[in-house]
């Protein structure tokens, strides 16, 4: 059993990340780190900059280390000397297409592409009955990802998590808790990094678009109905597009007195729509699929499936394409070929 | 605040049959900045214009709308009027209640609210229209003809006589087109390569004439006046300059088996070939694909028996990039496809045969040297059966909806001259209807139909059998005497419609020219700027724009040339001031912009910018003013918001949008 954890999971523990970032910034290759530190919940550990030796004692990696760091790096990119970032397999596709729209500087990042095993999601958990977390077991990086021979149960959901909570000890299966996008995962692969640490493993346990048939197969009623629903819970708190990577304007055409969107807001009963439809072709072509907004939306919107849709009508229309793939290839909507489709083709399909 | 004068014009009844203009008018009163609104007959005439410019000065009018036709008819027109009274002509916006209102709705309180809500969308955009400037661009005195046909020809040398450079580009080995293919021409019976050899000779030979064969547009930037081309060249592998045209390699070649297509297929050709005889340039091409050198690193041997030494294998495709002022779109046209037409046996028999087909076997330079005789085993064929409109005024989807036009001219002229050759021969024509305006052109079908005794049948062919005995039975409709008949036919020639080449669809996407459904490319206007594309600067002649014979394709290929003259006797073109500006304080430097630009008119620059006392120095879209076009692709594709038009801003877009949902 020792001999296949170490297989899954050989080296990447917190510690293991603090020893490797604390020798990079004492060699002077960095002059600061971007990773996680520990939340004031056990499950919400959340993005940091750690500039010396000492601050990073507070460094953590874990199942709930979802947060993706690339899009902080827009803001590291200005500053003296490298930032050490640690990415994970999906959030290197982030920052490929960053640097692909100049946004990044590739010259001031060091990037550790880091093992994942499928991340956990606070929310799911919480849906599950489990509140009031005060510890768990079993959440470390890597421990119990569904798929591993050692830790699998019988119906394939992974190994199980035990809570201490308020209310008690409470349990769940790894795979029911995870973040939807785990579930549909991009593989193990980083695609941009200068050293790698710890392995990952895939968890795709199902089909990417299989929500996006299920509403498209809806009538237009039924479909503005589910919609309705959903995003009237939005509080406009901006959460999903402050955390989006590709959401990363200097100032969002929603903050701009240019646009005159201000006032719009009262004109429409269901305002609440244009922001998100708005946000969704504005990121159309350049999302990643990282599902950051739908895992940091408080009201729990599926957000993803607006993004979701664009990138399975990109692929029907202009062949499979995955933003963040690479940094240089011109994306299907802001290029032209001649075997593009024709604008009747995409006016017929409904 | 702007003060704003709106001026509706009743076009005679053409608008006020429609509309309620006085309706319009009077609401238009009450929009925000209007401090002036009537209405007049003829706004575009010169009394019209003098109210306008009169209004303008005696209420000091800021900016005006002008409720008429569309902008494309008289835009110019009422921008000239409020220059004259010392208004800036883009202080100007036209709502077009004309097409886009009075000739396509019937109830007029309809309209008239339509009419209202056009006025106050175009009012709504001129409260936020500023003064704009118009600068200039130079032009290129150069043109660019693409297809080296009839109509290229012709273009080319009438552009070249006035004095101006002209290249052509004619994607096969040698100019001359589908009228090379061609035995004798209607309605004078003469030989076609007699009357286009001249031609060809006088453009291979022009001084301002240069001749890209086996050459093709690979990529257009630019705009009217300065067109950048790259033009891919071919590798001929035989050298141009050496070659002295002997034709020694052709008769040396050992691959003999592939079909011509000069002969339609009809006969083979060498590998290493020259299209024709009268071909210009004299000089074969080597068809690599059929090659057994290319193929197999073998042979060699039009190498060896080159006394010229012009055969070079390695000679490799070449870019060649050339800047042009104008450019005339030629590409001709092929028949179609016969495939989906199984009913006339096309496919199954050797003897049904396009009349395209029929040119060549005519020719005295085709497969069977001039003979009339049956492809299939030699036969002199004693009867023929003509179908016309073979898929042409077809009603479904296997062939095209409009007329072919030149069919029923070539049909008698093919009918009377084998009635006059091979007086023994019977010839049936079957027609929907026999259509020949044109100087003596029903003279010449009449001809046909009642010296020649051709027997024109009135009625469609149902079914083509190919019989055991090598004949083919034709059942048809006689509409007229209302019976079936059968004829037992030896040849059976088919009218097969014709369609633009299929490389035109690709140019006209190069050229932001614009195609029909058909993939014929589009007048800037139906009637009265027939030769111009709607795109500045790119012309149309021959076949490409619609069906056409010799006759008018040379006249359509002459008026091309003249308007591509006119183009390029002026040294300077004013540009459209309406063009993009980056914000850079919203600007993320992220590059669509310039991904997106068909003009390449977006560069980045590293900038230093103060946002709110925030000093840095940033990424930065910069647009050059001569080179952008504004289509405005930047400011739909720019993230941020940071890209906007010049009079047509997004702002100014959202003010009409919300006017018009208001």
């Amino acid at each position: 059993m020792q001999e296949a954890m170490k297989e899954c999971n050989p080296s990447v523990s917190s510690q293991i990340l603090r020893e490797r970032a604390g020798q990079l910034l004492t060699d002077g290759t960095v002059a600061r780190v971007l990773a996680w530190k520990k939340g004031d919940l056990p499950h919400n550990p959340e993005p940091a900059f750690f500039d010396s030796a000492e601050a990073l004692r507070d460094l953590t990696y874990d199942a709930f280390c979802g947060a993706n760091l690339s899009k902080y790096m827009i803001e590291a990119s200005k500053l003296e000397g490298k930032t050490l970032v640690f990415l994970k397999p999906c959030d290197t596709y982030s920052f490929n297409q960053l640097l692909k729209e100049n946004r990044v500087d590739r010259e001031k990042a060091y990037i550790i592409g880091i093992g994942c095993t499928g991340k956990l999601s606070g929310e799911k958990i919480r849906s599950l009955g489990i509140k009031a977390i005060e510890t768990m077991e079993g959440a470390e990086e890597g421990m119990l990802c569904p798929g591993r021979e050692d830790t699998e149960t019988e119906d394939g959901r992974g190994a199980i998590l035990t809570f201490q909570t308020l209310y008690g000890q409470k349990t769940c299966a790894y795979g029911d808790a995870m973040l939807e996008r785990c579930h549909v995962c991009k593989g193990k692969e980083h695609k941009i990094y200068d050293e790698l640490l710890g392995q990952s493993h895939d968890t795709k346990d199902a089909e990417r678009f299989a929500e996006v048939e299920r509403i498209e197969a809806m009538s237009p009623a039924e479909r503005f109905a589910y919609f309705q629903s959903e995003l009237s819970k939005c509080i406009r708190c901006n959460a999903c597009r402050n955390v989006c990577p590709a959401c990363s304007c200097r100032k969002c055409v929603f903050d701009s007195n240019k646009f005159d969107s201000a006032q719009k807001a009262n004109a429409d009963s269901f305002e609440e729509k244009m922001f998100h439809i708005i946000r969704a072709f504005h990121v159309a072509g350049r999302c990643t699929d990282c599902g950051e907004c739908s895992r940091v939306c408080p009201q729990g919107i599926p957000l993803h499936l607006f993004n979701r849709k664009f990138i399975k009508d990109i692929d029907t229309l202009y062949g499979e394409y995955q933003a963040g793939d690479d940094a240089e290839s011109k994306g299907p909507l802001t290029s032209f070929t001649f075997d593009d489709a024709e604008p009747g083709i995409v006016a017929e399909r409904r | 605040m702007q003060r704003i004068g709106v001026f509706v014009c009743h076009c005679g009844s053409n608008i006020a049959a429609t509309v309620d203009v006085e309706k319009v008018v009077e609401l238009a009163r009450m929009e925000p900045g209007v401090v002036h609104a009537e209405d007049y007959q003829y706004m575009c005439s010169e009394a019209g214009q003098a109210r306008i410019q009169a209004a303008i000065e005696k209420k000091g009018l800021t900016g005006i709308v002008v409720c008429s036709c569309s902008p494309r008819m008289h835009e110019t027109t009422f921008r000239k009027a409020a220059e004259r009274a010392g208004l800036n002509p883009y202080m100007v916006e036209i709502a077009n209640i004309r097409e886009h209102c009075s000739w396509i709705h019937k109830d007029i309180e309809e309209a008239t609210k339509k009419a209202v809500i056009l006025a106050r969308a175009a009012i709504a955009k001129v409260n936020l229209n500023t003064p704009l400037k118009p600068g200039e661009s130079r032009v290129t005195k150069r043109a660019l003809v693409i297809g080296g046909g009839i109509a290229g020809i012709q273009t080319a040398l009438d552009i070249a006589d006035a004095g101006y450079e002209v290249d052509i580009v004619e994607k096969t080995p040698s100019i001359g087109g589908r009228m090379s293919q061609l035995d004798k021409t209607f309605p004078t019976l003469d030989c076609s390569a007699c009357i286009l050899t001249p031609k060809m000779v006088e453009a291979g030979a022009h001084e301002k004439i240069h001749i890209y064969t086996y050459s093709e547009v690979e990529k257009v930037s630019g705009f009217v006046g300065d067109f950048t081309v790259d033009i891919r060249k071919k590798a001929r592998s035989v050298d141009m300059d050496k070659c002295t045209g002997c034709g020694v390699c052709q008769e040396k070649c050992p691959s003999k088996k592939t079909p011509s297509e000069f002969n339609r297929g009809l006969n083979n050709r060498s590998a290493i070939y020259t299209p024709f005889a009268q071909a210009i340039p004299n000089v074969p091409v080597i068809d690599r694909e059929a090659c057994i050198k290319f193929k197999t690193g073998k042979c060699g041997l039009c190498a060896k028996v080159c006394q010229a030494g012009a055969i070079d294998y390695e000679q490799q495709d070449e870019i060649i990039t050339e800047k042009y002022g104008a450019i005339v779109v030629a590409t001709g046209f092929d028949v179609i496809q016969l495939d989906s037409y199984d009913e006339y046996a096309y496919s199954q028999s050797k003897d049904v045969i396009t009349s395209l087909e029929l040119e060549r076997i005519m020719n005295a330079a085709g497969p069977t040297k001039g003979h009339l005789e049956r492809l299939s085993d030699g036969r002199a064929p004693k009867e023929i059966v003509f179908v016309q409109c073979v898929g042409s005024r077809c009603s479904d989807d296997r062939g095209k909806s409009y007329c072919s036009k030149i069919c029923c001219m070539y049909t008698a002229k093919h009918a009377m001259l084998i009635r006059d050759k091979y007086p023994d021969t019977h010839v049936t024509v079957f027609y929907i209807d026999v259509r020949t305006p044109g100087k003596n052109f029903d003279e010449f079908y009449r001809r046909a139909a009642e010296e020649y005794g051709v027997d024109y049948i009135k009625g469609q062919v149902g079914k083509v059998l190919p019989q055991p005995d090598g004949s083919l039975l034709v059942q048809g409709a006689d509409l007229l005497d209302n019976r079936q008949l059968r004829i037992k036919a030896d040849m059976v020639v088919l009218a097969a419609a014709i369609e633009p080449d299929p490389s035109v669809r690709r140019i006209a996407t190069m050229l932001t020219a614009s195609i029909d459904t058909n993939n014929f490319l589009t007048e800037a206007h139906p009637k009265l700027r027939p030769v111009e594309s709607p795109t500045a600067g790119v012309f149309l002649s021959g076949v490409c724009q619609g069906p056409k014979d010799i006759p008018e394709t040379v006249a359509q290929a002459g008026a091309a040339a003249v308007k591509a003259i006119g183009l390029l006797a002026k040294d300077k073109l004013t540009t459209n001031p309406c063009t993009a500006h980056s914000d850079e304080l919203l600007c993320n430097g992220c590059s669509t912009c310039a991904n997106v630009c068909p003009y390449g008119a977006i560069t980045y620059e590293d900038r230093q910018v103060n946002d709110h006392g925030i000093r840095e120095v940033r990424r930065l879209a910069v647009v050059n003013n001569a080179l952008c076009q504004g289509c405005g692709a930047c400011t739909v594709a720019c993230p941020s918001g940071a890209m906007d038009l010049q009079g047509f801003s997004n702002r100014q877009i959202i003010a009409e949008v919300d006017a018009i949902c208001r």
